[in-house]
Parts: structure tokens; sequence; C-alpha cells
């Protein structure tokens, strides 16, 4: 058996796991990574728009801080969010973002003097300041007050994940390619690492180490339509809800973008919108405006995607023999501005729809992008259930984004996140509780046991076609688990889930080997898919309300007074074939924004009993504290500075900051 | 193609074999309708699931983004995802790139080359210690940021390498990429390497005099990078240092 010794494991090499990894390293940690594929091409490359950090720098960002961004977030996740961790969040981005500036991000910079920007349809001047030149630039995003999103033309992710994997390069981090983990080896209640498989021989080997980290990223392709890669199958997330012990939060909260193209489902990013794009009905009408008079087309994503769904409803979407969609206009913005800022929606509508949008409507439709839920944390990034299991990025509920997302806001968690919980293992690592004490009767049983599934894979007699149960699953999670949900057909989805569930347990491969063997893969990966679809599906189906992305047409409105609570799915017994749901209630009592209307969408919420109380007590608060700091007033409401890894301390600067 | 005119029958002829099969690699051909706006990504995942279960690939984006899918496609190294069939003809031959390690089919193994080469040249900004995370970013101006980040859209598919005269007969080569990435880090001014530094890298035959401007690298670039433009710069800057 073989069997491979680091301090930490990472599992995933996107921008969270990679951060995280450099972090150990640089306390003197031996770390390794895992990784599907080679780290740059994680998807995490594919971010196009930018990331959230409240530098406050130029015309449309000043004014901007850490209270501004706090309450943006809170108010994207409908108040569903952890909001000691999005302080926490948004205290830390500006720090990500210089960080990743000094690893070489070519971020773009503000140019001083006057400049043309389009904003709701108009063309208007701004004047950038001259203390602003050559500092970080940002534009705007759906869900925000101020212009906080920086980017690197519409290649965010990409120059992101492209710094940050050449600092792991440069830390000799090892990062093992093409290999899988399949199984987390654990006993009383400690991780110990994971069995691995070894996707070009088929090998398996376990990997032991003292601290584990999944950051697998998001399991958009339990869908149909998704904006995903197609290797986001959220196969750590399930390892980690097959331990029995480690639960899964919020996996009903799924978000839809508004603007992937149709039908590929490639997505075209927010900062189309918020560069001043428009989207337009089968008519070429402008509809956002008679939905959403606020925010317009810059609402936040589920309010938009629900917008456009129901426009579609009514009979003005463009029809196709593929379906409907809406037309996403950014012509408006002209040639030059699309050619410098928006290069890559110019090539994949050349190259995927053949059209060149300084000209052309964008066809779009709002499709699966993000999941919200994950492996559950708490704020220091170490999973709730397995001592020595830790997790970060879109892979983990740390609950940043509630039941939405803000864009922008995701690779900012990924890297800050990664930041935390680089010092959370490494502080781990280096405590008494960081030995690592494993036997090999453990380790011997758990490779043992990943053995015999798969060998029974490959034997298998039975009936099953592993790619038509996958393509069965996709097709009713679009249909069924999608923007408007209802109860019958969500209790519909899932007795089919179930049923395909049962029915994975019997699949036949035509290729019976276990090397470079595709089906294989496919074989194992959907029987740990249908139970994260079903954690979805069964979680959506259970909680009768609507918040942020989790839309339930039979119960409109938010209902803080029964569901102020976040879901956690765990799968105590390997044939299961429901997971056991379990609520952990959010105390409206603690937080520094109580809950309200977010300023865009309904406005209906059934209040929770505490709710007035703590709103009357922070306006009492703030009224005594009135002319005091703003720091000194928000610590005073929720202080979250002992969250707050020492090297991550301190202020962060901004123009203008008084001496 | 028009709503009702019969759809094309596509035939795809796959080298087909793995590293450790007794036989040679051949080629097979497997045959699929054409769909409007159909992509290589989907007639090869379309073969995948219905008749070849055990045929190896790799997408990851399928969004032209992420570089996996670099292959040969009728005989030029391109990405399969933005492969748009009816931009071919009605048999279309794919076979993987070559260069790099073969793993299998149309699957090659990039990701080792590109840390191999990551390590070799020190892809990375050098600057002496820690980031200061607190205090305002140093300005930059934003045509300088934008000149980097033209550089910096390389995605590492690998397709250059393939389309190389050089480094098919030089193992140790740093292709076209690889001399792009010094090009990159040489115009950042958050790089403190000096072009002796550089030279120290790329000063010789497996570097930029290697180069034999067949041109291969930058008719096949996917991003359309300026590489003979950056190579021929280098090359300016690298011979001055040479005389030194
Ligand atoms: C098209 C698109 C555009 C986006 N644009 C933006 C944007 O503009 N702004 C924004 O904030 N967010 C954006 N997002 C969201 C954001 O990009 C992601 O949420 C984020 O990058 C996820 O990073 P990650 O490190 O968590 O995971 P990923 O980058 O997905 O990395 C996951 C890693 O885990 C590895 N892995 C997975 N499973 C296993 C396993 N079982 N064993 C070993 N390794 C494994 C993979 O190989 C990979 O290295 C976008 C998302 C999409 C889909």
């Amino acid at each position: 058996m073989q069997i491979i010794y680091s301090d930490v494991l990472v599992i995933g090499g996107g921008l969270a796991g990679l951060r995280a990894a450099v972090g150990t390293r640089r306390r003197g940690h031996e770390v390794i990574i895992l990784s599907l594929v080679p780290p740059k091409r994680s998807h995490s490359a594919a971010a196009q728009g930018g990331m959230q950090a409240s530098l406050g720098h130029g015309a449309k960002g000043a004014g901007d801080n850490e209270d501004v961004h706090f309450e943006d977030t809170v108010r994207g996740s409908d108040w569903g969010c952890d909001q000691e961790v999005a302080r926490l969040f948004v205290h830390t981005a500006p720090q990500a973002v210089r960080e990743l500036a000094a690893w070489g991000v070519p971020w773009n910079r503000i140019q001083a003097g006057p400049r043309e920007v389009v904003v709701d349809g108009r063309r208007v001047r701004i004047n950038e300041p001259d203390d602003a030149h050559g500092m970080i630039a940002a534009r705007d995003f759906g869900g925000t007050k101020k212009w906080r999103t920086c980017y690197v033309s519409d290649g965010t992710g990409h120059a992101m994940l492209y710094a940050m994997s050449d600092q792991a390069v440069a830390a000799s981090i090892p990062v093992h390619e093409r290999m899988e983990a399949l199984a987390l080896i654990h006993e009383n209640g400690r991780c110990h690492g994971a069995v691995v498989r070894n996707l070009v021989s088929g090998e398996l080997s376990a990997y032991l180490a003292r601290a584990t980290c999944i950051a697998t990223g998001g399991f958009g392709r339990i869908y149909q339509i998704s904006s995903n890669a197609v290797i986001n199958e959220g196969i750590g997330a399930a390892i980690a809800l097959e331990t029995g012990l480690v639960s899964l939060g919020n996996m009903e909260a799924v978000q839809f973008h508004p603007t992937t193209i149709f039908p590929a489902g490639i997505l075209v990013t927010e900062g189309c919108r918020g560069d001043g794009g428009l989207l337009r009905d089968a008519a070429g009408h402008r509809f956002m405006p008679d939905y959403e008079p606020e925010k317009k087309e810059l609402a936040s994503r589920d309010v938009v995607s629900r917008r456009m769904t129901q426009h579609m409803r009514a009979g003005h979407g463009v029809k196709t023999r593929f379906g409907d969609h809406l037309w996403l206009d950014i012509t408006l913005l002209g040639a030059a501005h699309i050619d410098a800022k928006l290069r890559e929606v110019k090539e994949i509508c050349q190259h995927f729809l053949g059209i060149d949008p300084a000209r052309d409507f964008i066809p779009v439709r709002p499709a699966q992008h993000y999941s919200m839920g994950g492996i559950r944390t708490d704020a220091h990034g170490h999973a709730r259930g397995l001592r020595g299991l830790f997790a970060c990025g879109e892979a983990a509920c740390w609950d940043l984004h509630g039941f939405n997302r803000l864009g922008g806001n995701s690779v900012a968690e990924t890297v800050v996140a990664g930041m935390i919980v680089g010092e959370t293992m490494a502080d781990f690592v280096e405590s008494g509780e960081g030995d690592l004490q494993v036997s090999t009767a453990v380790v011997r049983e758990a490779l043992a046991q990943e053995e015999a599934h798969l060998a029974g894979l490959v034997e298998g007699r039975g009936e099953e076609d592993a790619s038509a149960l996958m393509a069965a699953m996709q097709t009713i999670m679009t249909e069924k688990v999608a923007i408007f949900r209802r109860g019958d057909l969500l209790e519909s989805a899932v007795e089919e889930l179930r049923s395909l569930l049962i029915r994975s347990r019997q699949i036949s491969l035509r290729t019976r080997r276990h090397a470079g063997n595709p089906e294989l893969v496919t074989a194992y990966r959907v029987q740990k898919m249908l139970k994260l679809a079903l954690c979805v599906a069964y979680g959506a189906l259970e909680r009768t309300e609507s918040r942020g992305a989790h839309y339930r047409e039979d119960f409109p409105r938010r209902d803080d007074a029964q569901w102020l609570k976040r879901t956690l799915a765990t799968w105590p017994r390997a044939d299961d074939t429901l997971p056991t749901l379990s609520y952990e209630a959010l105390d409206v009592s603690r937080m520094e924004l109580p809950p309200g209307w977010r300023g865009y969408g309904a406005r209906d919420a059934i209040d929770h009993p505490d709710t007035s109380a703590r709103v009357a007590e922070v306006a009492a608060l703030r009224d005594r504290l009135a002319g005091v700091d703003r720091h000194a007033i928000q610590s005073a409401l929720m202080p979250f500075s002992h969250l707050v890894p020492p090297p991550f301390r301190g202020r962060n600067a901004r123009l203008g900051d008084q001496p | 193609m028009t709503a009702n005119a019969t759809p094309r029958r596509l035939e795809l002829r796959i080298l087909r074999g793995t590293p450790m099969a007794p036989s040679p690699p051949q080629f097979e051909s497997y045959f699929v309708e054409e769909a409007e706006g159909m992509t290589l990504f989907l007639a090869l995942n379309e073969i995948r699931s219905q008749q070849a279960p055990s045929l190896q690939f790799d997408f990851v984006c399928r969004a032209g983004i992420c570089g996996s899918c670099g292959m040969v496609i009728d005989g030029r190294p391109g990405l399969a995802c933005r492969t748009l069939t009816r931009d071919h003809g009605s048999v279309i031959t794919l076979a993987p790139l070559p260069v790099f390690e073969w793993l299998g089919d149309l699957s090659v193994n990039t990701g080792k080359w590109m840390r191999g080469m990551a390590e070799r040249l020190e892809t990375w900004i050098h600057t002496t210690g820690d980031p200061d995370r607190l205090s305002l970013e140093a300005p930059m101006e934003p045509a300088e940021a934008e000149a980097i980040y033209e550089l910096d859209r390389c995605i590492e598919c690998g397709c250059c390498v393939a389309g190389c005269g050089t480094a098919r007969m030089r193992e140790d080569f740093v292709g076209a990429i690889g001399l792009n990435k010094i090009a990159r880090f040489r115009l950042d001014p958050r790089d403190e390497r000096s072009d002796e530094d550089f030279f120290a890298l790329i000063g010789d035959d497996d570097g930029v005099f290697g180069c034999m401007t067949l041109l291969g690298c930058h008719d096949v670039c996917p991003k359309g990078l300026p590489l003979q433009t950056q190579i021929a710069f280098l090359r300016r800057k690298m011979a001055a240092q040479a005389l030194k």
C-alpha cells in the first residue's frame, strides 16, 4: 500500500486551495496539493468580471469602505449569511487585492482626468481625481452601492490564478495533478487525510496529513445547463458528506446567473451590465426598469434571473426551437470599450455564436452558476464534525453568501478564506492536537474499502448505464429544482433522484479496466453527485419560504419567523437514500445589520420576533455613539477582531486617510 | 446550416491508443450527426457517451479559457472546445498534441511540461520580503498594466509548443510560451530581476537563440498573442546582454 505523508494536504488547486497552501507553507509546514487537472486549469481561471474589495479609489469608489461592503453582502445574502464571517471577509478583502498586486496581477488602473462611462443606458462623463492615478480601478457590479469590483479586463480569474499558482511554484509546493480524492480517512472524529485515485493509472494511494483542507470548488454539474466547468462535480463536498459526520450547509441555495449564452450556457460576465449593458426582450424593449425601478439590470443575481424568467414566461422571450432567450445589449458600450475591457466576452461571442457584440445583441438566459452551499465550517475554516478537516472556497459553506452571493464576492472569498484557513491550519498543526496519530489498520481499511468499491464497478454485472444516470439527474435538477421552485415539482424531483441513487448501485461498465477509463470515473462520480443533488432538492423541498436564490412559488415570502436558519445535511449511513436535515438558527440579537428590506426585490418578509428589539437596540447604540469613529461603532455592535488572524490585523489604508 | 437542410454526417477520425497498450496507436472513425452550432467538445462527448466510453480527452471550461483541450485538428494545433464543426469538412481528423507526454487517445500531459518550464524559468514575480497588505498599493501606469495583461493572457494550452519546429527537435527548448513568460516578467516593474538574470535563464539555444523564426507558434496561438514580436524583441535584448 502506497502512503504519502505531509503536514498539510490540500485537496484542490484553484484559488482557494492554492492560497491556503501558500499560507501554511510560509509558516514552515510541508504541503501537498491534489488536483484533478493542472492547477491553472481550475475553474477559477474562468472568472471574468472581477473581485470585490472596498479600496475606495476613484470617482465612483469614493466613500467606499468595509461598512458599505458589509451591508451590500448581507443584503445580497438575504440575511442568510454569517455576519461575523462577512465582517472578517470585508476586512481582509483589500489586503487580498493588494497582496495579489504585489504578486503580479496586472489589475486595471485608474487614469486621472475625465472619461466617459455608461450608466443606466446613458453616456456620462466622470472625472477621475489626480491622486487616484495609477491606483487599482473598479467597475460596477450587481447589488453594490459603490463601484467596488477590481478587475483585469474580463480575465480577472485567469490573472489571479496564474499569479497564485506561480507563487505555489515559487514556494516549491508540489501539486499532484490528475489525482482525485475519493474518500476521507478518519477515526474517532479526527481526519487523517484521503484515499486518492490516480486518474491516469487508476492506482489508489493514501495521503496522510496532520491537517486536510477541501478546496474543490462548486458542484454546478449536477445541473444540465450550467456555466461551470465540466470538472465542477462536487466530489470534494461529497466525500465530506460520506463521512457521515460532516454536514453540508444550505445546499438548496443555488445561484442562477442571468447571462449565459444561449444555448451553450457559457457565461458572459456581470461586468457587461456593470459597465452599462442592458437586457432587452424579443421586442427590443428594456424591461428590467419595469420590474426593478431602483437597481434595474444591477439588482442582485437572484432577482434579475427571476425577473428574466418571469418575463419570458409572460411571452416576451425570443422563441427558438431550443427554447426561449432574451438579449444582452452591450452595443452601447462601443467597440473600444469591448476590445479593452470585455475581450473574453468578445471572443466567446465570436467563437460560439459567430457574432460581434459591438454590433449584435447577445442571446442569453439564466443558468446554474454558483453553489452557495457546501462543507459547513466555523469562521476559522474548521469543518464541523471532524477535527483536522478544513474547507475553503466555493466548496465550503463558511457562510459569507447566505442565499445569494454577490458577483465579485466569490473570487474575493477564495483568496480571503485561503488566507485565513492557511493560518488556521498552521496553528492547528503547531498545536497539541496537530500530531498525526493514525493506525495503519485504519489506513489499510480505508484503501481496501475504496478498492473493493471500484472493483465492484469494474466487474459489476448490473444493468445501469452511468452516463444515462448522469444525464437523467442533470435533467431533473434543471427542470425541477430551478429558479422557480414548487412543492409538487420538488417532491417528484426527490423521488426520482432517490430512485436514480438506488439504480446507481447497479451500474455496469462497457470498458472493464481501471487505468484511463472515463466511464469508470463517471460511474463513481454519479453515485456521489446524486447524494449532493438530493441534498439540494430535499433541502429545497423542506424550506417552505423564499430567500435569495431559493424561490418557492408556493411560499413566495421570506419568512424570518420560521426560516432564519441554516440547513445542515448529513448522510449518516452509506445505504441511506435521503440526507438527514437539521437546522442551525441565526441569532438576530447579535446581528450588526438586523433583517430588513434588501433595497431591491420583494418587500414582504415575515419578521422574526427578535428583529424589532434588535433594530431598536442598534439604533440606540448608533445614536449614543454618534460622532465616534466608525470602527468603534462597529465593534460595539458586533465585535469580530478576535476572528482575524494576527498577520491580517490592522486598518486598510485608503486615499485621503488622515495620518 | 439552415433549420430544414439535412444535417451532415460527420466522420471523426481519432487517433486511439494508450502508452501501455501492446499495439501502436491507430485511427478509428466515429460518425455523428452534425447539430447546429456543434463544437468538437459536443461531438467528442456524444461519441464518448454513446459509442466509445473509454475515449480519453481533456476538457475543463469548454469556453476557450482554460487551455485544456489543445489537440491537432486536421493537422493544426488548436482548442477543440471552440472549434465549430461547420468550419471543417465532413471528415475531421484528430490527434493528440506532439512534444508532450502522451497519456492516451487525445490526452497529453501539458501540466507536467508547464510546471517544469515554470520552475526552470522561475516564472513568478521576484521581490524581496512579504507584501505590505495594509498600505496603499504602489501605483502603476494604466497602459503598463494593460501591456502586462496582454502577455499574461497565455493559457498554457501548448499549441505553440506543438506547432514549433525547434521544440520537436530539442527536448529542452522552452518554446514560445516560455519566452513569452520571460517577456511578461521582464516588462513588469514589480519583478526585480535584471537582463543579466534573464539572460542566464534563456540566453542559449534552449532559450531565445533556439527559435528558427518559422512562425509556427504565432500562427496557432488561440489567444492571438504577439509571440514572434516578443521573441524578436527579446532576442535583440539578450544579444545586447551577451555583448556586455
Ligand atoms: C464562468 C464563471 C465566471 C465567474 N466569474 C466570477 C467573477 O467574475 N467574480 C467572482 O467573484 N466569481 C466568479 N465566479 C465564481 C468563482 O470563479 C468561483 O467560485 C471560484 O473561482 C472557485 O474557486 P475555488 O478555488 O473554490 O475552486 P476551483 O477554482 O473550482 O478549484 C477547484 C479545484 O479542486 C480540484 N478538485 C476538485 N475535486 C477534486 C477531487 N475530488 N480531488 C482532487 N482535486 C479536486 C480541481 O482540480 C481544482 O483544482 C465565476 C464562476 C464561473 C463558473
